[in-house]
């Protein structure tokens, strides 16, 4: 198993908030992968299919949001991901 | 009998219909049972919620289904419940189990840094009770065509699973119109109160809400309805024709204009207001926008440095870090003070921590060097305060100078809150003075802000009150210096009067009351006012 990371800037305007993390959420549990976020580069991790656990990150606006995913579709959660933080979970 | 009570208007129009009681499901009891009979009662309640909310879900559109997606993805996630089931194992009630497990993740929003995460608790809480009133076996409601709604207070779910197209208002006991539920009555278009204070929960019989002034009439007659809703159409025609003239300035009919500036607290209050339509920013609070920055000067100054762009040229009137008395910080406030409002607040905490108050005087200094920016000083009692706190501003200044970076030095006023101050306003070296009526008031009529029962005590009105504001008019007159009221009492149209005859021409009011302040003072005729004075 191979393990994939990536890090995007929180750019929209109200960070990892409650329907960013609806979103984000939603997106990561149509992958296979264990997919986690953090808002440090060496942790600590989060499991990014709870809603309720992204919620307690409080990652605000400003903050970079690492990624780390382990298992065969990985690399397309990461890049999935990376897309919808770029894309300011289509907020904007 | 007519009786009337008095709160805060939190969506305009106007409703009447039998009052309904909505009492918060803490109150009530359950029997408890064994760990696995609790366990089963509380995966029931979660699961029953959960399908309640999938279905509402199906129903909404827009923001009101946003909030409600967000709600079912919490309910849907096992993580929500772990803590809960960890304490029914400890052999906890399911009803305890599930309170305590969801008080702590509403605390971990409710200290959140960031006001979007903090605004969420509701929504925790809301799902807190959906799940409460299933384990205690209550049913929603179900309302008679037009009832007023009658609760301490609603949370959104309870609003969004009643029915309001066949009328109806809401008057709450506590709330805020800031809060979500008045935003989804806001955009209902559903009549809302709150404010009202304990004697909400003795409504009964027939009620009316009246959204635009903010009250509530018992048995109101035929006669006092048709009247209150002429009064609430001739209200809402002005409020409407005040938002269309508010970038006109305010002048009086004999001619006099009044300046009116904005307070602020953060970015969001004034989004979608035109600067145009204001002469500045009269008091931006610090303790707000930058609580979670104290140490950091950089941020601060973008902070600082974007009200200064907002304003387009206009004033800005930052007040240094307000904090104690209802703010409290943790790490920098005092705790445990029996009584906060006379105790470490405002600048007396400032000159405890000359560390980070000189992080804020630089960072204000150089977003100065952006714009005219005005620097005020909070709860100064001591003329000696005052200066201590402009030798930290020199200090600033100097140090300043020293480095490459761009700064200029800006005006240094203080607010007049403290009685014995504003007694003694000709004895302050202030580059100007803004009257803080909230707490002045409340200082010079040793009556509680926040208590209800001696509300009507804490009156602007009161005679010795106004007669140090217009002691703190004359002590700037003869210095030359501007004189500005930044309390509730410079919003509030029953005070403006007052306030203008006593020689004050500079208020500043929350952003949203704005435009009626200024279609109030356009209909004062001041020299008629200060003859009968």
């Amino acid at each position: 198993m191979q393990e994939v990371k990536a890090h995007a800037l929180l750019t929209n305007e109200v960070g990892l908030h409650a329907r960013p993390s609806v979103k984000l959420t939603q997106l990561a549990k149509r992958f296979a992968a264990t997919v986690e976020v953090a808002i440090r580069a060496d942790g600590p991790w989060t499991d990014a299919k709870s809603p309720v656990k992204i919620m307690r990150v409080k990652a605000a606006k400003g903050e970079t949001l690492f990624m780390r995913a382990n298992g065969s579709d990985a690399q397309a959660a990461v890049t999935a991901l990376v897309d919808l933080v770029n894309r300011k979970f289509e907020e904007e | 009998m007519q009786r009337r009570l008095v709160g805060r208007a939190a969506s305009s129009g106007l409703a009447v219909g039998p009052a309904l009681l909505l009492r918060a499901p803490e109150t009530s009891k359950r029997k408890h049972g064994t760990v696995a009979e609790e366990r089963a009662a509380l995966a029931d309640a979660v699961a029953g919620a959960r399908d309640a909310v999938a279905s509402l879900a199906s129903e909404l559109v827009g923001d009101a289904a946003d909030m409600i997606a967000f709600q079912l993805a919490l309910l849907e996630d096992d993580a929500l419940t772990v803590s809960a089931y960890a304490k029914i194992e400890a052999g906890v009630a399911a009803d305890v189990a599930w309170l305590s497990a969801m008080q702590e993740e509403i605390a971990g929003y409710e200290t959140a840094e960031d006001e979007y995460f903090r605004a969420r608790a509701a929504d925790l809480a809301d799902i807190r009770d959906r799940v409460l009133r299933r384990l205690f076996g209550l049913q929603q409601a179900d309302l008679p065509e037009g009832a007023i709604v009658v609760a301490r207070d609603l949370p959104p779910s309870t609003f969004l699973g009643i029915d309001w197209s066949r009328g109806g208002g809401i008057a709450l006991g506590d709330g805020s119109p800031t809060s979500h539920v008045a935003m989804l009555a806001r955009s209902r278009g559903v009549p809302m109160v709150v404010g009202l204070g304990r004697e909400v929960e003795k409504l009964a019989g027939t009620v009316l809400v009246d959204g635009e002034i903010g009250s509530v009439m018992i048995d109101p007659d035929s006669e006092a309805v048709s009247m209150a809703r002429d009064a609430s159409e001739r209200l809402a025609r002005r409020k409407a024709s005040a938002v269309e003239w508010q970038c006109e300035p305010a002048v009086t009919v004999d001619g006099v204009a009044i300046a009116v500036l904005v307070n602020v607290s953060g970015a969001a209050d004034i989004a979608g207001l035109p600067a145009a339509a204001c002469d500045g920013i009269g008091l931006a609070r610090t303790e707000f926008l930058t609580a979670n920055l104290l140490r950091d000067e950089d941020a601060q100054y973008r902070t600082y440095a974007e009200l200064v762009r907002w304003a387009e040229g206009s004033p800005v009137t930052i007040r240094t870090l307000d904090a104690g008395g209802d703010k409290p910080i943790p790490g920098y406030t005092v705790d445990g003070e029996s009584n906060p409002f006379l105790g470490l607040r405002g600048l007396r905490l400032s000159l405890r921590h000359p560390d980070i108050f000189r992080i804020q005087l630089r960072a204000l200094a150089r977003a100065a060097a952006r714009g005219p920016l005005k620097i005020m000083l909070p709860m100064v009692t001591h003329p000696a305060e005052f200066e201590a706190a402009h030798e930290h501003l020199r200090a600033v200044l100097a140090e300043l100078a020293e480095s490459r970076a761009a700064f200029a030095e800006p005006s240094f006023g203080m607010m007049v809150e403290v009685p014995a101050a504003a007694l003694a306003a000709q004895d302050f070296a202030a580059g100007f003075f803004s009257i803080g009526t909230n707490d002045l008031t409340q200082y010079a009529t040793a009556a509680a802000r926040d208590g209800a029962e001696v509300a009507d005590y804490a009156d602007v009105l009161h005679p010795g009150v106004l007669a140090m504001i217009a002691h703190v008019v004359r002590a700037g007159r003869d210095k030359g210096i501007e004189v500005s009221v930044c309390g509730d009492a410079a919003g509030d149209a029953r005070s403006i009067p007052a306030l203008l005859a006593v020689g004050v021409r500079s208020l500043s009011v929350a952003p949203g009351l704005l435009p009626m302040v200024k279609q109030t003072i356009r209909e004062l005729d001041l020299a008629r006012l200060t003859e009968r004075a």
